[in-house]
């Protein structure tokens, strides 16, 4: 039953799948392809910052897909229908985070090479991005789930999601740029460890959103 | 089966019916009739499990199947499809049969958002079946749907029955199944308050 559910979880948002948009990792690559432009051709500047900017194209696509990651599916009554095969409510959402993730975490990472190139970054930085990203974008998803599902029921949600996700996100900023400042992995554990808690907290909270939504 | 006793339910701050009581064995059909507004849906959810009551209890025994205006059908995919994920998680035998009682085999291809009210209704029918559950709670089943299919429903309802299902149905439209008992919801609605007079000392 769980597989099935994430089949079709998948099918919903992944870029690839037929179902969905591949419109995140495309946003990221683009904003990655403006900075040179509004900068100008600094190599130095653009390998030094190219990496911060990595993060906060990253940070900003995950806010992309949050419009229909929960509130499409309120509406169309499938969670109800779960409810009533016996699926807690909990476990739907751990799958709907599990496809989310897949939907925008492998594919931000692997678009972070055509993006470390664009800005000319150097090996060791992209390889810092790299675990950072693989760090930091399970927390992102985790953060994004429990804010869909929290603005299912508002009109606006789509918009204020956007706006919440934001000073969330920040301890996995922080923690994952700074890596790249100071050249050293070790602030990336904290990065890991935060996106773990989430991880753990944002079935629960998501699932007791949309039953308080019912 | 369904159960209810004492079973009170509001919508936000209003008290929508308190003191209703039902029990619905195997092969019993009921038709839950009340204007809009009066607490049908409400009644229909609380009886799922999907909403809380306000006092009193009500449920159902058994796996419920739920029929409302959502059919949980993902809009963009071919109703095939859409179908099929259903059937595969409530591990439906008669696919086909299922399709072609609810006149649905020609339409499989076409995404379910572009079929029309009535074809709608008939692909949520086609969910419903599938199942197989115990328990039919119906919300409407019969608005949007033509003549045709109005005696089509009415006769999925009376076999469902038969074979020891129970079913409430909740309709504005009249129901033609045998045995069918009738609920009024408005039998239960609570006393309108006395306005401007000053409630009598008990």
């Amino acid at each position: 039953m769980i597989a099935r559910l994430l089949k079709r979880d998948l099918a919903l948002f992944f870029p690839f799948a037929g179902g969905g948009a591949a419109l995140p990792v495309v946003f990221f690559v683009a904003v990655a392809m403006l900075y040179p432009f509004a900068v100008g051709p600094d190599a130095p500047l653009l390998a030094r910052t190219g990496g911060g900017v990595i993060w906060i194209a990253a940070l900003l696509a995950a806010i992309l897909p949050l419009d229909r990651l929960v509130a499409r599916d309120i509406a169309l009554g499938h969670f109800d229908q779960l409810r009533l095969r016996g699926l807690a409510e909990e476990a739907v959402m751990a799958v709907r985070l599990l496809a989310h993730w897949f939907s925008f975490g492998p594919p931000l990472i692997f678009a972070a090479f055509p993006a470390a190139a664009l800005l000319g970054l150097n090996g060791p930085t992209l390889h810092l991005v790299l675990l950072g990203l693989a760090a930091g974008t399970p927390g992102l998803a985790a953060i994004g789930l429990m804010i869909a599902a929290l603005t299912a029921s508002l009109r606006a949600g789509a918009a204020l999601s956007g706006l919440l996700l934001i000073p969330l996100a920040l301890p996995i900023l922080i923690f994952g740029a700074g890596a790249l400042a100071r050249q050293d992995s070790t602030s990336l554990g904290f990065v890991a460890a935060i996106s773990l808690g989430l991880v753990a907290i944002a079935p629960f909270a998501a699932g007791a959103a949309i039953r308080a939504v019912r | 089966m369904i159960l209810a006793k004492g079973l009170a339910c509001r919508r936000g701050d209003r008290l929508l019916f308190r003191g209703l009581s039902l029990e619905l064995r195997a092969g019993e059909v009921c038709h839950l009739t009340g204007s809009n507004g009066a607490g049908k849906t409400t009644l229909i959810r609380t009886l799922a499990g999907l909403a809380e009551g306000y006092a009193g209890i009500g449920g159902c025994e058994g796996t419920v199947g739920l029929l409302d205006d959502r059919i949980a059908l993902d809009p963009e995919a071919p109703l095939g499809r859409a179908l099929d994920f259903w059937f595969a998680l409530d591990a439906a035998a008669d696919r086909a049969g299922v399709l072609e009682r609810l006149r649905l085999t020609a339409l499989t291809e076409v995404p379910v958002r572009y079929l029309s009210t009535g074809q709608t209704k008939r692909a949520g029918l086609a969910r419903l079946m599938g199942q197989g559950a115990a328990v039919w709670l119906l919300d409407e089943p019969l608005s949007g749907l033509d003549t045709a299919s109005q005696a089509l429903v009415s006769e999925l309802v009376a076999e469902h029955c038969a074979a020891g299902g129970t079913a409430l149905i909740a309709s504005h439209q009249p129901i033609d199944v045998p045995g069918l008992r009738t609920l009024a919801i408005e039998d239960y609605a609570p006393a309108p308050l006395a306005s401007g007079e000053p409630e009598a000392a008990a």
